[in-house]
């Protein structure tokens, strides 16, 4: 089966997942990323012209702003013509089908679509019919990947952590629903973390999670022993019908990150979450604003990610 | 018209015949085996030296698609691409367009069918009106409009009030009860097998449980009533062992599989290949090895193709949006052949499977071919390879998730009541 994401010469053509991604193009990612942290980090953000003249069309299909935003500012400081298009379910519900959009977009004369649907797999659908000069990133589809997220999630361990060969990871929350989670494990067990645990109660794991390489806790205690970095999930407001959980409440209780829990860990254990958070849901707002926290850096980074991967796709060296 | 099929390998399951034998048909049916009847004139001599000679194949689900999806497919084109197969009697499940729970709707397609000349078609009536699992249809009456039994199709029946009273009623008169187990409310918007693929990427899974609780539910009820229970497109290993158990007790179950089942896993869901999307969910490797197993002991009595021809558009879409199922009568044959090479199954049991065995869960009089039996025959080249792609199919649903597969087998003459209703030019 060939990686749909790489071409004949192995290099990155689309983002679609991190599964199946070789090491080094996520290293050269974040080494690329680092770069523009560094130039960000001066007072004056500078501009830079990898993208000139380019056109980066940003499809969401699912409402995003966060995302989208932090697409757009990457897409900008590379100099590219960005063009955000809310497309929500209308198109579908006007009777276009998902490829008539794609047809029609491609026809605009895009260099890179960047789509975010509701449906695992869009992306790679996307993918296999848009015009072969066109790259595709995936901002997130379905339950299945969110490549970017999990890149930015490296590059934030990889910052405070240096290495990840010696690393403890807990990923707590609804990692059955999360293409963030599936994301960021593919990723770490691709860059040699070599304890990647999931932390959940099993109406929140999918089925034989184990064998993406992870040990499973339901205890919250237990799980977050002795672990460098805390990666929290968001948890949908839908998730408490359905039967999937009794209450926010006893959620809170029982997997929500308190100080208490937190002092399990390491010292100086990193606390990450993609936002946007629910405090008081799946995190204590004294840990997202303490100590520990790298949530604010995590979408800093974010931005510089996403201007590594785009300038990499655009073939600027 | 006397047909004279000389010089080829007769592999007869219901009869236990392999060997080189001529056929000889006159008019409508099988005249003699071996020797030729006294005074006969062959009209057309057929050589079938290097050829198999079967009995015409009966798949028990096929759906034509009218009334009501002639978008998706025609009684013209699939009935073509069923004689293409080998494929000479097919039982077509309810979930048309308006469904088949009237009387006329039945006679309609028995007519239009007819007219076409070309397989014998065996509507399966629906159990409940509109298949909405609440009232029972007019079984009787559909019953002499020409459905062989009542099903539900991929319909749910979730009142298990409602399913006792249609098994009461079918077996008042004898009919049986064709259902595909599958409990509704674990199974919602699933799209895949419950394990590590639907895992990997994301899917909404169905666990092997939603199997059998359906069916232990049915056999339940097979019990209590003393229905005739015919399980459709068996999945799992866990639900085979319930139908193997259900006849060691003596039950009066019978089963199906689809040939996609017996040679796909959720492995080759791949990148979400939505060819792939298929009801029930491909399932996993052990599944498919006990599958397997279960057609050799004889808990799984019939292979059927489960043909659904989709529309390109229902296809090409996110890999749970698309449309569910795959266009399949045309490769029954050499899927079956495929099976039998790579298990080592005697030609003899492994056509049993979609010959003799289906054609007794239809109750039909076909499916071998002894003197005096009809002459639906099915004579192919068991050497001939080909590519399965798109050109290469009759049916209008070009959706196979067997697309680039190389096939062996290839028919060369279908015969349907003694007339030659199919012949390939190569």
């Amino acid at each position: 089966m060939n990686n749909p994401q790489l071409n004949k010469n192995g290099e990155l053509h689309h983002l679609l997942t991190t599964e199946g991604l070789p090491a080094p193009i996520i290293r050269h990612i974040l080494d690329r990323a680092a770069i523009f942290v560094n130039s960000a980090e001066g007072n004056e953000i500078r501009k830079v012209p990898l993208l000139q003249g380019k056109s980066v069309f940003n499809i969401f299909f699912e409402s995003s702003t966060r995302t989208r935003t932090t697409f757009e500012i990457a897409a900008k400081r590379l100099s590219a013509d960005v063009v955000n298009l809310s497309i929500g379910s209308s198109s579908t519900s006007k009777g276009e089908t998902l490829l008539d959009t794609v047809g029609n977009l491609c026809a605009m004369h895009a260099d890179m679509f960047v789509v975010r649907h509701a449906q695992s797999g869009a992306a790679h659908f996307i993918a296999k019919y848009v015009a072969p000069e066109i790259h595709v990133i995936n901002a997130g589809d379905g339950r299945h990947a969110h490549p970017t997220q999990a890149l930015l999630d490296m590059f934030t361990i990889r910052h405070y952590k240096k290495e990840f060969h010696n690393l403890r990871v807990a990923i707590v929350g609804d990692i059955l629903h999360s293409r963030v989670a599936r994301s960021q494990i593919h990723a770490l067990t691709t860059l040699g973390v070599p304890e990647v645990r999931v932390i959940a109660p099993k109406t929140l794991l999918p089925t034989m999670v184990e064998k993406l390489g992870v040990q499973v806790y339901h205890d919250m205690r237990q799980g977050l022993r002795d672990v460098d970095v805390v990666m929290m999930l968001r948890l949908q407001n839908e998730r408490m019908t359905g039967a999937l959980l009794p209450s926010a409440q006893e959620y809170f209780k029982y997997y929500g990150l308190t100080q208490k829990k937190l002092a399990l860990a390491k010292g100086d254990a990193i606390v990450m979450h993609p936002g946007p958070m629910n405090r008081g849901v799946e995190i204590d707002s004294s840990v997202a604003d303490g100590a520990n926290s790298v949530i604010l850096p995590q979408v800093t980074f974010g931005i510089a990610v996403r201007m590594a991967v785009m300038s990499m796709l655009a073939g600027a060296k | 018209m006397n047909i004279h099929i000389k010089n080829g390998r007769l592999i007869d399951p219901k009869n236990g015949i392999d060997a080189q034998r001529d056929v000889f048909v006159a008019e409508k049916r099988i005249a003699a085996i071996g020797t030729a009847p006294d005074g006969f004139v062959a009209d057309r001599v057929i050589d079938a030296v290097g050829l198999m000679v079967i009995p015409g194949l009966v798949d028990t689900a096929a759906r034509l698609r009218e009334p009501g999806y002639e978008y998706k497919a025609t009684l013209e084109s699939e009935m073509e691409a069923a004689v293409a197969g080998g494929v000479t009697s097919l039982a077509c499940p309810p979930d048309t367009d308006p469904p088949l729970d009237e009387p006329g709707l039945v006679e309609m397609l028995k007519h239009r069918a007819r007219s076409l000349k070309l397989c014998r078609v065996f509507p399966v009536g629906a159990l409940t009106y509109g298949l909405k699992g609440e009232e029972l249809t007019e079984m009787a009456e559909l019953s002499d409009a020409g459905c062989k039994a009542f099903g539900q199709a991929d319909a749910p029946l979730t009142d298990t009030r409602v399913l006792l009273r249609a098994m009461q009623y079918a077996a008042t008169f004898g009919y049986s009860v064709w259902l595909r187990p599958q409990d509704s409310f674990i199974a919602m918007n699933g799209v895949a097998h419950d394990g590590e693929v639907a895992t990997r990427l994301g899917l909404p899974s169905i666990p092997a449980v939603a199997e059998t609780i359906a069916l232990s539910t049915m056999l339940h009820l097979a019990r209590e009533t003393g229905a005739r229970l015919h399980v459709c497109l068996l999945s799992s290993a866990a639900g085979a062992e319930l139908v193997r158990a259900a006849k060691r007790e003596g039950l009066a179950v019978t089963c199906d599989v689809s040939i996609n089942h017996v040679h796909l896993s959720e492995m080759d869901i791949g990148y979400f290949d939505s060819n792939c999307h298929l009801v029930p969910p491909l399932r996993g490797l052990r599944d498919r090895a006990a599958l397997r197993a279960a057609l050799l002991d004889g808990t799984i009595d019939a292979i059927c193709s489960n043909h659904s021809p989709v529309d390109e558009d229902a296809k090409q879409l996110p890999f749970a949006e698309a449309e569910a199922g795959a266009t399949g009568v045309e490769l029954l044959l050499p899927l079956a052949l495929k099976w039998a090479e790579q298990d080592d199954v005697p030609l003899l049991e492994a056509f049993k499977h979609i010959t003799a065995n289906p054609a007794q869960l239809l109750g039909q009089k076909v499916g071998y071919l002894s003197v005096g039996a009809h002459a639906d025959v099915c004579i192919f080249d068991p050497e001939a390879t080909w590519i399965i792609e798109a050109a290469a199919l009759k049916s209008q649903g070009k959706n196979s998730p067997f697309l680039g597969y190389e096939a062996r087998g290839r028919v060369r003459y279908t015969l349907v009541e003694g007339q030659v209703a199919y012949q390939s030019n190569s």
